[in-house]
């Protein structure tokens, strides 16, 4: 593949992925006051966090095919992420939860425990 | 506060985003370096498109030698949730000026979700905001550049590592629930994400669920108005 090829390969991914990012900001510029716009302002972002939260622990499916059956990594990710609620709503510290849960996290998996 | 002050702040904050970049950048480094492109290719690509997802599926893509209507299609696809995520950051970036450009470039969910979750005060604080996005993009670009040189050379064993990112998400969402004290949007985003994880393959999941979760809260916006307006009417 020539370098010319690349280059265009990579600005279009470049551009597709900009135009996601700033299509509202262009589109909408003149309605971020409007009361709809500050309703999602308020409500999206942690809707948001919430469903990356589910996104990031989809692996984990204890039910699947109908029989107990959670993945290699299901039940360390379960147990680590009860970890960081534990340690934030203790210590409230950011760095501290996330640090300690993937601490947790990595030993359990490189260690292959699992219950 | 001092200039360094500032930077030491700012890198604090993005620590956590720091431990789930460096080793998903080193992975897309690798991958990119082994499908075949050169090393300042891969660097390009950290540096220009800045989308995690986005940049392992453009790999993928040019490895199966797709053509750039198809790429541009399915990078559309993948990356439309930030659409949501401007519509609410609009009133948040205004001001920002020179800023702001870089600012919706730099919009990752997770530097979206280090944003949306500063303290009331510091919302509007744009020289924060861009220190944020350019900490995150260099531990993106640190990550991928390390990848694509040292790349299977790499002795630490850094399995599991990755889930300083899930850990992340977490700690926020307790802090947005800390801050909002309603139950309504993690109750829609728990319905509307299970019900994803449940109907939708994988590679829609995510979009599917912030699309049907902003649209609830649209329709709850439709049903509220008329309360809130509507009092004279009655």
């Amino acid at each position: 593949m020539s370098d010319t090829h690349l280059v265009v390969f990579i600005a279009t991914c470049a551009l597709a992925t900009f135009a996601t990012r700033v299509t509202p900001f262009v589109a909408l510029a003149r309605q971020a006051e409007h009361p709809l716009i500050l309703h999602l302002g308020r409500y999206l972002p942690p809707a948001v966090m919430m469903i990356l939260v589910i996104y990031a622990l989809r692996d984990f499916r204890p039910l699947a095919e109908g029989q107990l059956n959670a993945g290699a990594t299901g039940w360390p990710m379960i147990l680590a992420s009860l970890a960081v609620v534990v340690l934030h709503l203790w210590r409230r510290n950011a760095l501290l939860s996330i640090i300690g849960g993937t601490a947790a996290y990595m030993t359990m998996v490189q260690l292959g425990w699992t219950p | 506060m001092s200039s360094a002050n500032a930077w030491r702040e700012a890198t604090t904050l993005t620590l956590p985003v720091m431990f789930g970049y460096l080793p998903l950048g080193a992975a897309f480094g690798i991958l990119a370096v082994e499908v075949g492109m050169p090393i300042w290719a891969a660097l390009l690509m950290s540096l220009l498109i800045y989308a995690g997802a986005g940049q392992f599926l453009a790999v993928a893509l040019l490895a199966a030698g797709a053509g750039l209507v198809e790429v541009a299609v399915a990078t559309l696809m993948l990356n439309s949730r930030h659409l949501f995520y401007g519509l609410s950051l609009l009133k948040r970036f205004k001001g920002a000026g020179w800023r702001k450009p870089y600012l919706i470039f730099s919009l990752t969910d997770e530097t979206y979700s280090l944003l949306t979750t500063l303290p009331p005060e510091r919302a509007r604080d744009h020289a924060l905001a861009l220190r944020l996005g350019l900490l995150n993009q260099a531990w993106w670009v640190i990550g991928s550049l390390a990848g694509a040189l040292i790349g299977t050379a790499l002795t630490f064993d850094s399995r599991g590592i990755e889930f300083a990112l899930t850990a992340l998400f977490i700690v926020l969402t307790l802090e947005q629930a800390r801050r909002l004290r309603q139950a309504l949007p993690f109750v829609i985003a728990l319905a509307t994400g299970v019900a994803a994880l449940l109907l939708l393959p994988d590679r829609h999941l995510l979009l599917g669920a912030i699309a049907a979760a902003s649209l609830v809260l649209l329709v709850h916006y439709r049903f509220q108005a008329p309360a809130r307006s509507g009092e004279g009417h009655s």
